[in-house]
């Protein structure tokens, strides 16, 4: 093989890598941009962080069934209901709802709810003012709670939304919890 | 002394030449074909019956899994990397690959990663059982100890990949021989090269995903886990913004080697060579944009499934190209149907089946009752096995009197094809309709009405699964003793390693380049 083919290879070889580590990095850029993309499009679902209530419009004409469903994960020893199963809600009105939960184990455990809403387009009218979602909750041997969350849907919702499902996955975080803990102290 | 070469076990060992290292991964792949067709035999025995008959259901999806990482990785992969090894330095009048320690550095990588995939077997907890395609939480938070070698594995067979994929460019691009243009390359060159872009594009993203499963699995990240804010649907986008253009991968060399084929038996030339270009690149840049037709009932709002499910449409354009293409070679042409000839014809009819349920399932509204059912198993294994498989026999058969210099009998060959096209479709085709009527794929038992079809798709499997045994004693005979085989074996054969070089090829070809005009 001659010195300029050899040249020639060396060269090309680095600007293939050098596409492969850009791909590399491209799979790490995929991760923040497909929340920052599913935050503007709302498509899967998830709701936003806290909201505030102010200067709101309300829509007296339309009505909005707003229902609620609780989920609790593998590995979860809790009680957690929503003591309210639906709403009908003008979009624009401030409601609130309160979900119980009682902890059943004889240990101290951690919990995290995760919100989500189908359809997933609805996600981005649904503002919540106030959520235990935004918190975990620590909840001793036998402790229960009731826990508000105050939300109203925006008025600019579209005119097909007539229902919407607000879906919370309670995960038990106790181990996560404290090494987190550990790393902070 | 072109002949001349090392000996014994250090000959493949240390071996940087294309020929021998083609020759060991086409051997590589033969051997995980046998291995991935043993556990399809296992899953077939189970499912001749409904009932649990064999395997317990954990089993069982250890089955399915290695089947599917076995096939994909270690069987139609590595056979792929052979066929470029051997073939492209001859076609393009190159004495070899570019970088040919390298090249047998992606070799010899192989067999470790799939030593460590396959001693998953043999751990506690057993194999991995999540379905090939690894779908977070099953292989996060739920999957086997094993895992982890799983994720050893997939990333030295990433790196093996990406080494071959680099060699094929640089060969390419570099080392043609004068006056062999772009435009003048053999086809079988053409997807190759475009095979390679599509690997250096997509196997770091699979490497990306495997390694934030490990993070998941024991550095304490959630990327994939909904209650530390991340999300298991992100998942199966990563993984399909891989898996798609691994679809293609694993079938356009195959592309390549019928229209190698086809032209050869019409003694025609390859019809619309530059439309075969153009629409190869055209399946290669749209299979970046069709991800999601994988995931529809993922619950995708409907602007997305229409996207999906357009663009998804849109590549039957330039694959309609392709097999027209082929049709419109042999039309007039003076055909003759020697081996390779029968299963390129069959590889162009049953792709084109595989092709158009392919059609059915980018349908988003339909696609929800066929989702995860039989049809997708029937449908993927109609492009695979007589798609990238009869690819590969074909080009075996085409080009072993090249390689060894040796002629296989074509009576037996003919027997092999025969088989093959009765038992292929024998196995997949009713799959098509217990996967219509409703049957889920991936599970060891089924409801007592689709005991017919699976009862025939089993026979298919066995019998199919011994053809390719009998494939193996038809090279050996063929090897050991073959008829001696002429320059060029085929009259109607094309190219530099036909014209410019004797039967068996030498072990040093092109030391001096040859004129191409």
């Amino acid at each position: 093989m001659t010195e300029q083919l050899q040249q020639k290879n060396k060269k090309l070889v680095k600007q293939l890598l050098a596409l492969v580590g850009g791909m590399c990095l491209f799979v790490v850029a995929l991760v923040p941009l497909y929340d920052v993309f599913c935050d503007i499009t709302g498509i899967n679902g998830k709701t936003r962080g806290q909201a505030l209530y102010e200067n709101v419009e309300v829509d007296k004409k339309r009505v909005v069934t707003v229902e609620f469903l609780t989920n609790i994960n593998r590995g979860m020893p809790w009680e957690f209901e929503s003591q309210t199963k639906s709403v009908e809600v003008h979009p624009g009105e401030l409601n609130e709802v309160r979900f119980y939960a009682k902890n059943r184990s004889k240990f101290d455990i951690v919990g995290q709810s995760v919100p989500s809403v189908s359809p997933g387009e609805a996600a981005l009218y649904l503002n919540k003012t106030e959520c235990f979602c935004f918190d975990k909750q620590r909840l001793t041997a036998g402790e229960e709670v009731e826990m508000p969350m105050k939300f109203y849907i925006d008025a600019d919702i579209p005119k097909d939304i007539t229902r919407l499902t607000l879906s919370y996955q309670l995960f038990n975080v106790t181990e996560a919890a404290s090494t987190e803990s550990a790393a902070t102290k | 002394m072109s002949d001349h070469h090392p000996t014994g076990i250090t000959r493949w060992l240390y071996t940087t030449n294309h020929k021998d290292i083609g020759s060991m991964y086409l051997w590589f792949s033969f051997i995980m074909f046998l291995v991935g067709g043993a556990m399809a035999m296992v899953i077939r025995a189970e499912l001749y019956q409904p009932g649990l008959q064999f395997v317990d259901p954990g089993f069982f999806n250890q089955m399915t899994t290695m089947h599917g990482l076995i096939m994909v990785f270690g069987a139609v992969m590595p056979s792929m990397v052979g066929l470029a090894n051997w073939l492209i330095p001859m076609m393009i009048g190159a004495p070899d690959m570019a970088l040919p320690r390298m090249n047998n550095w992606s070799f010899w990588i192989l067999p470790f990663a799939f030593t460590l995939l396959l001693s998953s077997l043999f751990m506690e907890g057993g194999a991995p059982n999540f379905g090939w395609t690894f779908y977070a939480p099953l292989s996060t938070t739920y999957g086997p100890p094993s895992t982890d070698f799983f994720i050893l594995g997939v990333h030295m067979m990433g790196i093996s990949s990406i080494m071959g994929a680099i060699n094929v460019i640089v060969t390419v691009f570099n080392m043609r021989a004068p006056g062999m243009t772009l435009m003048k390359m053999p086809m079988f060159v053409w997807t190759w090269f475009i095979t390679a872009f599509l690997l250096i594009m997509v196997m770091p993203v699979l490497a990306g995903v495997v390694t934030m499963m490990l993070t998941d699995r024991h550095f304490g990240t959630s990327f994939f886990d909904a209650a530390g804010g991340g999300d298991p649907v992100m998942f199966q986008h990563i993984f399909w913004f891989f898996g798609h253009p691994e679809v293609y991968i694993m079938i356009l060399p195959a592309f390549g080697v019928v229209s190698e084929i086809i032209p050869a038996f019409s003694r025609k030339k390859l019809f619309g060579y530059s439309s075969m270009v153009y629409a190869t690149a055209s399946i290669a840049l749209l299979s970046f944009i069709v991800w999601a037709h994988h995931m529809f009932t993922v619950g995708m709002p409907v602007a997305g499934e229409l996207f999906f499910m357009i663009a998804t449409m849109l590549i039957a354009v330039p694959t309609g190209v392709k097999v027209f293409n082929w049709v419109a070679t042999m039309w007039q042409g003076s055909l003759t149907f020697e081996t390779p000839m029968l299963f390129s014809i069959a590889f162009v009819i049953l792709f084109t089946i595989g092709g158009f349920s392919g059609v059915m399932l980018a349908m988003a509204p339909v696609d929800f009752q066929y989702h995860d059912t039989y049809f997708v198993v029937a449908h993927f294994h109609y492009v695979l096995f007589p798609g990238a498989i009869f690819g590969t026999t074909a080009a075996v058969y085409y080009w072993l009197p090249k390689w060894t210099g040796k002629m296989y009998n074509e009576k037996v060959g003919k027997i092999h094809f025969w088989l093959s096209m009765i038992f292929v479709n024998l196995t997949f085709f009713p799959m098509h309709f217990s996967g219509l009527a409703g049957m889920p794929r991936r599970i060891p038992d089924y409801n007592m009405m689709f005991a017919d079809f699976n009862m025939w798709a089993s026979i298919g499997a066995f019998g199919l699964g011994l053809t390719q045994v009998f494939f193996l004693v038809t090279i050996i005979m063929a090897i050991r003793g073959g008829k001696k085989a002429e320059e060029k074996q085929w009259d109607g054969a094309t190219g530099l390693e036909w014209d410019a070089l004797p039967s068996p090829a030498p072990y040093h070809t092109f030391s001096t380049p040859p004129k191409v005009d």
